[in-house]
């Protein structure tokens, strides 16, 4: 499920499609009309972002309307705390090394 | 620990790079050394809960490049790629793979530049560009997949057994 949040804002037609999204709900015809791709294209689109949880339809009589949540995009903030996780715990090792590396330089530098 | 040597990851949704920025109290003569002696390197990168790396092999610039990280499963990841660039005290040019995909030939580009600060201190900026945004959030998610996961796991079972003997 996290994975598909991140393919889901890697495209650019997805992202624009939830840039629209953010100032209003869309029908599916009011979305589409905003792009030059065909309409099953857009239809595709809307489907990936609706399996990752990042848009929502709702059936209003006839029309079909889309609306953005953006409380999956939390989801990518998290992958990124776990990266930087392990990089940090890196990090904190080498400031152990660099203190080890500093006090064998002073100590060489008494000896001489 | 200082709360200016926290460690800064600049993930842009929809961009096929990424940069890691830390500050060391250390010259960057020595930062340098670190990233690039391999009885050095060995010493930090990598270690997890359960996490080891062996250097297979790290020649000079032009030559290639070969880590392996293991985990406690007794999973061997391996990474390589060729070294551009070594200028010491202040560049690192780097390509990288990682060996475990299902396919080959995702590299990316990786620069380390090092920044002498005030004080006998260090700005490391770590920049890497791949070729498309999903090896970039590949790269990112990784983390996930070899390691840390195991070691969140470990760590929610640890305040388990502390809550209940509490």
């Amino acid at each position: 499920m996290r994975r598909d949040v991140f393919q889901a804002i890697a495209d650019p037609t997805r992202r624009e499609i939830m840039a629209l999204l953010a100032s209003q709900p869309l029908n599916l015809n009011a979305l589409a009309d905003n792009f030059n791709i065909s309409r099953p294209a857009v239809s595709q689109q809307i489907k990936i972002l609706t399996e990752c949880g990042l848009v929502m339809i709702r059936q209003q009589g006839r029309e079909r309307y889309c609306e953005a949540k953006f409380d999956g995009l939390k989801e990518i903030a998290d992958w990124t705390e776990q990266y930087r996780r392990f990089w940090s715990t890196s990090f904190n090792a080498l400031d152990d090394l660099l203190e080890n590396m500093k006090a064998e330089s002073k100590a060489n530098k008494k000896k001489k | 620990m200082a709360t200016k040597n926290e460690t800064v990851i600049k993930v842009e949704p929809g961009k096929q790079e990424l940069f890691i920025t830390r500050e060391f109290e250390a010259p960057r003569e020595l930062v340098f050394r670190a990233f690039t002696e391999p009885q050095l390197l060995e010493q930090w990168l990598g270690p997890c809960t359960n996490l080891t790396m062996k250097i297979d092999k790290l020649e000079p610039e032009g030559g290639s490049w070969r880590f392996i990280h293991s985990n406690e499963a007794g999973n061997a990841f391996g990474f390589h790629g060729v070294t551009h660039e070594v200028t010491a005290p202040e560049r690192l040019i780097r390509t990288f793979e990682f060996e475990g995909l299902p396919e080959k030939g995702h590299v990316s580009l990786e620069k380390a530049t090092f920044e002498a600060l005030p004080g006998d201190r260090t700005r490391l900026v770590i920049h890497n560009v791949f070729m498309c945004v999903e090896d970039r959030d590949g790269m990112v998610q990784a983390g996930m997949e070899y390691g840390v996961r195991e070691a969140h796991e470990k760590l929610d079972e640890l305040f388990a057994q502390m809550m209940q003997q509490a």
